[in-house]
C-alpha cells in the first residue's frame, strides 16, 4: 500500500457518501451505517447533491466523462470533514483513483487530495480509523458468517480484516472460513455487460463455493458484488444470500439496548 | 502470426462451451497460482515480498539505462565470441535468421521454448524455404504436431487434456496406443532424440541477456534446451532488447524469482548461463552463435507511458491468477501473449485498433499486480488502454452516448433524485424480466437487480424526521 498516512477522522462529523448502488438498490444498508454511526455518538450528515462517485465512465475509458462527475462529488462533498462510504469499491475511486484523475488538473488536484485523504470504507473507518472493533452487539441466536473479499478493498485500500472483527465480536456471531474468499465475483462494472458470458462463467464459480459453504451468511462490504451473486444465485433459483455486513452490524446493535454514547474522540 | 485480438469476445464464447478446456484450464492455473504462493513465500511473505520488490527495481534500474546496457552488452556479447545483430521488426528478425540458415545449409532447425519466436513467426519462414523446423519443448512440440498454436506463456498446452494430448501423438507422430503420460513423455523423448541428432541449427530464446558478462541466460525443466544450444553447429538466440540485466547478480536474483513465479519451483531443472560459442579446446558446443535483439515495437512502448510493460520476465504468473485466463483460455486473446499481460502489451505491439477488445477483458480484481515478479501495475494500464481506446475514437457509439447521458445525469443532483424516485417505483410495477440491449446478456445471467421502493434519500429524510420528532 503506498497511500499516504492521513489525519485521525476521530471527534469529526462524518458525511455519508453512500453510493449511488445503495441509494438505488439498498437504502437500508445505508440507513444500516447511519444507526451504527449514531450508536457510536457520531454525528451523520448526508450531502445531498451527491450522485455517483464517476467509477463506471472511468473504468469504461471516458475519463473526460468522469472527471466532470467527480467535480460535482468534489463540490458536494466540499464541506466534509470525514467521507464514510459503505463500499471498498466507490471508496477505492475517491481515495486511490482521483489522485490519478485529477493528477494533471491544477485547478481540481489540491482537493482531491483532500478529498481522497479523508475517505474511509465503513469498516475501515470503524476499526483503523476510530479503532473501535467491538460494538458490544448482540443477536438474538447464534449464526454464523463467511465473508467475501471484494476485489477493490482488499488490493487497493488493504480491507481484510476490519469487517471480520467487526462481526466477530458480536455476542453470538461465528465468523467461518469461505474456500477462495478473495477470488473475483466476475462483476467488474462494465465488464459485465460488455462481456458478459464470460464474466457469468466466473460468477458460477465464486458461487460454486458460496453454495457448499456452511456459513448461515455470507458476507461482504460492496453491494455491487452483492447484486451481481444475488441475482444470478435468484435466476440460479438459488436461495442462498449474500449480505452487507452494515446491515448485521445494525441488527446487533439494535438488541444491545441503549446507545453506546461513546465519544469517539475519546474525551 | 495472425492477430485476432478484436474476435476475442466470440472467441471467448467457444471457449465458454469447450468442457475439456474449461477442465485443463482451471486445472493448470489452479496448480500455477498455488504453486507459486509457496515458493515465492518458501521463507515467509516478507521475504517473497522483498524479493518481488528487488526484481521490480532490478528490472526498472535495466530499463532506465537501456541505450547504455545494450552498447555494454553487444561489447561483451562480442568479446566472448557471439555474432550479434539487430532487427528493429518482424521482417527484418526474419529475413536474418533465413540468411543464417541458408549460409550455413541448414536443412533441420531444433527450437526451444521462445515467446519471441512466436511473436515473429520464425517456423512459417523457415519451413517456407525448405527448412524443417522442430518445436523441442515437449508443449511446444504437441501444439506443432496439433497444428495449434500455445495457449500459456510458460505452459503451451494448459489447454489440452491428457486424453487429447495422446490423440496427437497417436495421429500425428504415430506414438503405438498409450494413455500413460510418462509413456508418451518417453515416446516424446525417443522421437525428438533422433532430430536433435540430425539438426543442424539450434533456435533459441534468451530469459536474459547479462550486460556486464556477455552472456545469455535460459532457464527451463526439460533437457531440450541443452540440446538445442550444444549440439547444433549453428545456435540463433531471438532475443526482445528488454531482456536485459546489467549484472550477474542481478540475474542471479531474477532466476530466483522467475521460476518461484512461473512454475513454483525454487530452480529451473537446468539454469544456463551461455558465455560464447566452442572454445578451441572444448569439445562439443555451436561453432557459431548469433544473437539477434528484436525490437518489433519495443523501443515504441519504451518511449510511451507504458514503458513498464517492459519490465516483464514472461513468467505467466498473471496469467495463472486473472479470473478471465481461467475461464477463456489462452487462445481466445488472438494472438501470441496471453492473459494481463498479453491484454496491455497486444495492443501496444500490434496497435491498438487491432487489439481493442482486450483492454477490456478485465474485471479489475487487481490480482495480477499482487503476482506480478516485477510488480507491473497491469490493471492500471488496461484502465489506460480503455481511455485511449476511447479517446482515440475506437470505441462503440453506443456506449459513448450512454456514458455522456450517464454523465449529464449524475451531474444534474435533482434530476437525479426525481429519477430514482420515479425509477423506484415504474421499475417496481414492471414485470421486467429481461432487459434491453446493451443489457440483455445480463439478464440471461442475473434476475433483473429491484430497485428499491424508496431510495437512501428518501429513507434520510425520513429518519431525520424521526430523530428530530
Amino acid at each position: 500500500m503506498s497511500l499516504p498516512k492521513r489525519k485521525s477522522p476521530k471527534g469529526k462529523p462524518v458525511s455519508l457518501f453512500v453510493t449511488c448502488m445503495v441509494d438505488m438498490l439498498h437504502p437500508e444498508t445505508g440507513i444500516s451505517v447511519v444507526k451504527v454511526l449514531e450508536y457510536l455518538g457520531i454525528e451523520v450528515n448526508f450531502p445531498e447533491k451527491q450522485t455517483c462517485c464517476g467509477q463506471p465512465a472511468y473504468n469504461g475509458g471516458y475519463h473526460d466523462e468522469a472527471k466532470e462527475v467527480a467535480k460535482e462529488f468534489l463540490k458536494a462533498f466540499r464541506n466534509a470533514e470525514v467521507i464514510v462510504a459503505p463500499s471498498g469499491s466507490c471508496a477505492t475511486m475517491v481515495r486511490v483513483d482521483y489522485l490519478k484523475l485529477f493528477a494533471d488538473d491544477p485547478e481540481y488536484l489540491a482537493e482531491a487530495e483532500r478529498i481522497s485523504s479523508i475517505t474511509w470504507e465503513f469498516s475501515e473507518f470503524l476499526v483503523d480509523g476510530l479503532g473501535i472493533e467491538n460494538l458490544d452487539g448482540i443477536l438474538p441466536k447464534a449464526q454464523s458468517f463467511a465473508f467475501h473479499d471484494s476485489c477493490h478493498g482488499l488490493r487497493m485500500m488493504g480491507i481484510k480484516e476490519a469487517p471480520r472483527k467487526l462481526v466477530g465480536n458480536i455476542e453470538n456471531a461465528e465468523i467461518l472460513p469461505l474456500e477462495s474468499a478473495e477470488e473475483c465475483c466476475g462483476f467488474g462494472g462494465l465488464f459485465s455487460i460488455k462481456l458478459p458470458n464470460v464474466s457469468a462463467a466466473i460468477t458460477d464459480k465464486k458461487l460454486a463455493s458460496i453454495k457448499k459453504n456452511e456459513a448461515d451468511w455470507i458476507l461482504l462490504g460492496d453491494v455491487s458484488c452483492m447484486t451481481n451473486m444475488n441475482t444470478a444465485l435468484e435466476k440460479q433459483g438459488e436461495p442462498k444470500r449474500v449480505r452487507h455486513f452494515a446491515d448485521i452490524l445494525a441488527e446487533s446493535i439494535s438488541n444491545s439496548g441503549a446507545k453506546r454514547g461513546e465519544n469517539p474522540d475519546g474525551e | 502470426m495472425e492477430n485476432r485480438a478484436n474476435q476475442f469476445i466470440r472467441a471467448a464464447d467457444v471457449a465458454l462451451k469447450d468442457p475439456d478446456l474449461q477442465k485443463a484450464v482451471a486445472y493448470g492455473t489452479r496448480l500455477g497460482f498455488n504453486k507459486r504462493i509457496a515458493a515465492m513465500y518458501e521463507y515467509g511473505e516478507e521475504h517473497g515480498e522483498a524479493l518481488r520488490q528487488q526484481s521490480a527495481q532490478i528490472k526498472r534500474r535495466a530499463l532506465a539505462n537501456l541505450p547504455k546496457l545494450l552498447e555494454e552488452a553487444e561489447k561483451n556479447l562480442l568479446k566472448n565470441g557471439f555474432k550479434v545483430l539487430w532487427a528493429k521488426d518482424a521482417a527484418e528478425a526474419n529475413q536474418l535468421i533465413l540468411e543464417i540458415a541458408q549460409k550455413h545449409e541448414s536443412k533441420l532447425a531444433v527450437k526451444s521454448k521462445s515467446m519471441a519466436t512466436e511473436e515473429i513467426g520464425v517456423n512459417e519462414n523457415l519451413e517456407a524455404a525448405g527448412i524443417e523446423v522442430v518445436e523441442t519443448d515437449l508443449g511446444e512440440f504437441i501444439v506443432q504436431l496439433a497444428e495449434e498454436r500455445p495457449s500459456h506463456i510458460v505452459v503451451p498446452i494448459v489447454h489440452k487434456t491428457k486424453e487429447s494430448i495422446q490423440k496427437t501423438l497417436e495421429e500425428k507422430a504415430n506414438m503405438p496406443p498409450t494413455d500413460d503420460p510418462l509413456a508418451m513423455t518417453r515416446f516424446a523423448r525417443a522421437y525428438l532424440r533422433e532430430k536433435f541428432l540430425k539438426a543442424d541449427l539450434g533456435i533459441s530464446g534468451a530469459n536474459f541477456v547479462i550486460a556486464e558478462a556477455g552472456s545469455i541466460g535460459l532457464v527451463m525443466n526439460e533437457g531440450n534446451g541443452r540440446f538445442v544450444t550444444s549440439l547444433p553447429k549453428v545456435h540463433i538466440a531471438l532475443v526482445g532488447i528488454e531482456k536485459i540485466v546489467a549484472t550477474l547478480e542481478e540475474y542471479a536474483t531474477l532466476t530466483q524469482v522467475l521460476p518461484r513465479s512461473a512454475t513454483g519451483q525454487t530452480l529451473t531443472v537446468y539454469t544456463n548461463l551461455i558465455n560464447g560459442p566452442k572454445r578451441s579446446q572444448e569439445k562439443d558446443g555451436p561453432e557459431e552463435i548469433y544473437l539477434i535483439f528484436l525490437d518489433n515495437g519495443r523501443s515504441e512502448i519504451y518511449q510511451s507511458t507504458y514503458a513498464d510493460s517492459l519490465a516483464c520476465i514472461r513468467c505467466g504468473s498473471c496469467l495463472n491468477a486473472c479470473p478471465v485466463y481461467d475461464v477463456t483460455g489462452g487462445h481466445a486473446y488472438g494472438w501470441v501473449y496471453p492473459g494481463p499481460i498479453g491484454s496491455v502489451i497486444t495492443p501496444l505491439l500490434k496497435g491498438l485498433e487491432n487489439a481493442k477488445t482486450l483492454p477490456y477483458a478485465c474485471s479489475l480484481c487487481g490480482l495480477c499486480k499482487d503476482v506480478c515478479p516485477v510488480d507491473i501495475d497491469l490493471p492500471h494500464f488496461l484502465l489506460d488502454l480503455r481511455k485511449d481506446v476511447v479517446s482515440t475514437q475506437k470505441g462503440n457509439w453506443i456506449w459513448d452516448l450512454g456514458i455522456s447521458g450517464w454523465s449529464w445525469l449524475m451531474r444534474h443532483p435533482k434530476i437525479y433524485r426525481v429519477g430514482g424516485r420515479v425509477a423506484a417505483r415504474v421499475l417496481g410495477l414492471l414485470p421486467l424480466k429481461k432487459l434491453p440491449a446493451p443489457f440483455n446478456a445480463w439478464t440471461d445471467h442475473h434476475a433483473f437487480p429491484v430497485f428499491a421502493k424508496r431510495t437512501f434519500a428518501e429513507l434520510w429524510t425520513e429518519h431525520q424526521g424521526e430523530k428530530n420528532g
